[in-house]
């Protein structure tokens, strides 16, 4: 069986409208930058999906734990100061 | 691992609640197996699928109809592709699998292993199969897995175009002449009970389900899926003019469903087995579609190692 001839996986996201977010879309496999962005192009907006493309290479891509969900996250979890409902604003006023 | 009961516990808890697997996720290893197998039986069905009906692109009777069937071959290319990254997220190489489509080890949908002998087959095709793809890939969209139920969600915006183009086929035939309307006939009569096959064994013959029900990869069972797509098909047969070959077919009012025969499941065994009309045909084409393809490979490699030295020299 021949093996690693499919080239590396890249990962795809895709820009719907100018100015709006780069979404992940999924992955594909090539042998270089340019032909990552040709397939991904073939492959994931067939159907004018997108208006604007990013192939990033898999590999280079760092991630969070799931299984240190809770502590990598817990930090922001006693903070409700940091959400606008937290402050009471005398009825009344405007505009804020 | 000592921990592995506590995992599990967690798991089920997970699925418990609707939440979805991700990759990284802990999973028990039968979960993962079991994946990896559907995934890629599933991807295996989309690139074999593309065969019974390239079969007719160079034949298609215009223009348009050549268009929009290229399109539609390219696209089960590309749900190919989509299931393959999908269940490589599992730890699977798509070399590995596609070596174990080309030696025969994995499987494919029975249903491509059928020839297409007319035009209107590809109505056929597009109508039933699809058809009965969509409601199966429908329910697979709520599929516990993450990256297959994101790879489902594409697919299924895209294939309802497949199922139309072929329902239009089997329209123009339908109320064409008379000779027209034949094909249409008897393309639904060679494609009926291959197509009720599609959604696998009755329940209590299908050893896999049980567990695949209860870890939500599946959300309905072969047979409820089964009855659904009677049901929702009789309406267009009927529209067509056209008979269902089924003579038990009977609307029961108790069960708010259609009664029907069941496909001959030795014969779906059979297929499976490899003595289908094409299984020899369908595996010597993808072979020598991947041998054929060994120097592009080969040459992007090159290239890109090439390129690679460059840079660094």
């Amino acid at each position: 069986m021949a093996t690693d001839n499919q080239g590396p996986l890249w990962e795809v996201f895709v820009q719907k409208k100018s100015g709006q977010p780069f979404v992940h879309c999924g992955s594909l496999h090539a042998f270089d930058k340019e032909m990552a962005l040709g397939n991904a192009r073939d492959l994931y907006t067939r159907r004018g999906e997108g208006s604007a493309l990013w192939v990033v290479p898999a590999a280079a891509i760092v991630a969070s734990s799931p299984e240190d969900i809770g502590p990598f996250f817990e930090p922001a979890n006693d903070k409700v100061y940091r959400h606008p409902t937290f402050y009471q604003i005398p009825e009344g006023i405007k505009y804020i | 691992m000592s921990n592995t009961p506590e995992l599990e516990k967690k798991f089920d808890a997970r699925l418990e609640q609707n939440d979805f697997i991700e990759p990284k996720d802990w999973m028990p290893e039968n979960y993962r197996k079991h994946l990896i197998r559907q995934i890629s039986q599933h991807a295996h069905s989309e690139i074999v699928g593309m065969l019974p009906e390239g079969n007719w692109i160079t034949r298609a009777p215009s223009l348009r109809a050549k268009m929009v069937l290229l399109a539609k071959v390219q696209d089960e290319g590309g749900h190919g592709l989509y299931l393959y990254t999908a269940a490589e997220t599992l730890g699977t190489s798509r070399d590995e699998l596609l070596d174990a489509l080309h030696t025969g080890k994995a499987k494919y949908s029975s249903i491509f292993n059928y020839p297409t002998l007319t035009w209107a087959d590809i109505g056929a095709i597009g109508w039933l199969v699809d058809g009965a793809a969509i409601m199966n890939q429908v329910m697979l969209q709520r599929t516990s897995y993450g990256p297959y139920s994101r790879a489902m969600v594409r697919i299924c915006k895209e294939e309802s175009f497949h199922q139309r183009q072929g329902y239009e086929i089997m329209c123009r035939l339908s109320f064409g002449t008379a000779e027209q309307k034949e094909m249409a006939q008897d393309a639904l009569n060679r494609w009926w009970f291959p197509t009720m096959m599609m959604f696998g064994p009755p329940d209590k013959d299908s050893p896999n389900s049980e567990q695949a029900i209860k870890w939500r990869i599946k959300r309905e069972t072969n047979d409820e899926l089964r009855q659904k797509f009677v049901d929702r098909t009789v309406e267009q047969a009927e529209y067509l003019g056209l008979t269902i070959p089924d003579k038990n077919l009977k609307w029961n009012e108790a069960k708010k469903g259609y009664d029907f025969t069941e496909p001959d499941w030795s014969e779906f065994y059979n297929v499976i087995k490899g003595n289908g009309p094409c299984n020899k045909e369908r595996l010597d084409a993808r072979n020598q579609a991947h041998k054929n393809g060994e120097w592009v490979r080969a040459a992007a490699a090159a290239y890109a190692k090439k390129k690679k030295e460059a840079v660094a020299a």
